[in-house]
């Protein structure tokens, strides 16, 4: 008995040790030379493998730069630090103007403030709920609320609010993206990472059609234009938007707002 | 048994993919265009064909003497995993085009079923060294002609109108089925017949 507990033991300790050896031996015969700049690019992206730059995880997008001369700018959650530190590495220039963009849901409506057209009993997902007459919200543009979103953000920045709605942590967001891909509505968009104030709400229909199903929807009364003319506010298809690079003053918009739709970001809740 | 019919029989009437449904994750996921899925199907025929040559060793010179058979299966998988990293390695230095199209699917050829499949059928069947061999070659040409079958349909089916909830792999899916279908055709009463 013993001695087949010791053959057992013996037997695929040494077969493992041999197979092991002529592993390390033919490594060293079939050793491929890696370029060096490929492990320090490694090192210097952030490793977080969002795959906002097209490419399969930090090396593959590390390969890809000394490879196939990919753009050195792709890199969003590194931003400009990690697009100069890849110029440095691969010895050229790297214009980096744009600024830093984060994501932002535009939408605030939750099950109380907006009306539903019947009960989902199915999958949580927000893209299988819209695959049945387009989500049960009345309003086809807001955000469902399921959180499909929450599952594809690779730094957890989106999170379910006490009231409701989800809410994206600009300072985590790496602008990745992701969450725009997978939400089936279209309510996510990119805005500066500097910019304070958001409209949140998406919808295009008229503003009496708005009112009928949700409280905290954009009418398009235009109210943020005349109120805050230097806000870069503007009304278009029944819904208001930001011009960002307009600098004037925003509070007066947020005051007055009947829909309470314009969200000032820096005021916790 | 002959020779000829054990390369009969693991080719067609006992195809590892299409009659026995084992290593069907790079006959789905490798079977795109028929280049890498001829480069999949020789690694995959190398890899078989030695492990079905080792795993004979193992069991004859190893497990059988020392009594200890119930190492059968840790064994082999130790075997066959070396070996993959071997091929690994090989493809990685004489082809990195095709190391980079087989991608994650090679390194998986390790858990494939098929591999330690042959190797446990083999033994099972009491094959001597050259029999295991020849089973093994056999089943990988099995499986390079099912997968190169289908990634020749596929690229058929790129250019075909397919209804848009089929796209991809359910299609994929559906024409792996068919191919099971007819290679029904190839059975015992076949070979009989053939070899009397």
């Amino acid at each position: 008995m013993i001695n087949r507990v010791i053959y057992a033991f013996l037997s695929v300790g040494i077969l493992g040790g041999a197979l092991g050896l002529a592993l390390a031996y033919a490594a060293k015969i079939f050793a491929v030379k890696k370029d060096e700049r490929v492990g320090a690019l490694e090192e210097i992206l952030p490793g977080v493998n969002c795959g906002a730059c097209g490419y399969p995880g930090c090396s593959g997008y590390a390969e890809a730069i000394v490879m196939e001369d990919a753009e050195m700018t792709l890199c969003s959650p590194g931003g400009a630090a990690v697009a100069a530190k890849i110029g440095e590495i691969m010895g050229a220039e790297v214009n980096v103007s744009s600024e830093k963009m984060v994501a932002q849901i535009m939408c605030r409506g939750t099950r109380e403030t907006s009306k539903t057209k019947f009960e989902y009993d199915g999958i949580q997902d927000c893209n299988a709920l819209h695959s049945s007459f387009g989500g049960d919200k009345v309003c086809p543009y807001g955000c469902l609320g399921l959180g499909s979103c929450i599952d594809v953000c690779p730094v957890d920045a989106i999170a379910k609010t006490e009231a409701g709605y989800l809410e994206i942590d600009r300072d985590k967001c790496i602008s990745c993206g992701k969450c725009i891909d997978v939400c089936p509505t279209g309510v996510i968009k990119m805005i500066p990472y500097n910019a304070r104030h958001i409209v949140a709400c998406n919808s295009t229909d008229k503003g009496g059609v708005v009112r009928k199903y949700c409280s905290v929807g954009c009418i398009g009364c235009k109210m943020c234009e005349k109120k805050s003319p230097e806000g870069g506010f503007k009304v278009e298809n029944f819904l208001a938007a930001i011009d960002y690079s307009a600098e004037g003053s925003r509070a007066e918009a947020v005051e007055v707002c009947p829909a309470k739709c314009i969200i000032d970001l820096d005021v916790v809740e | 048994m002959t020779y000829v019919g054990i390369i009969i029989t693991f080719v067609f009437i006992n195809n590892f993919i299409l009659a026995q449904f084992m290593g069907l994750c790079p006959f789905i996921g490798v079977s795109k265009n028929v280049e890498s899925a001829v480069g999949m199907g020789f690694a995959v025929t190398f890899v078989m064909s030695i492990a079905a040559l080792a795993t004979w060793a193992i069991q004859n010179f190893i497990l059988v003497p020392l009594n200890i058979e119930f190492l059968q299966t840790i064994t082999f998988i130790l075997m066959i995993a070396a070996l993959v990293q071997f091929v690994e390695m090989f493809i990685q230095k004489s082809s990195p085009s095709l190391y980079k199209a087989l991608g994650i699917y090679l390194p998986l050829i390790t858990t494939n079923c098929a591999v330690l499949g042959i190797a446990l059928i083999a033994v099972r069947s009491d094959y001597n060294a050259l029999e295991s061999f020849v089973a093994g070659i056999s089943a990988g040409l099995g499986f390079l002609l099912a997968i190169v079958l289908m990634s020749a349909i596929r690229e058929k089916l790129d250019s075909e109108w397919v209804p848009e909830p089929l796209k991809g792999t359910p299609i994929a899916f559906i024409t792996g089925g068919l191919m099971a279908l007819a290679f029904m055709a190839f059975d015992k009463a076949l070979l009989n017949n053939l070899i009397g």
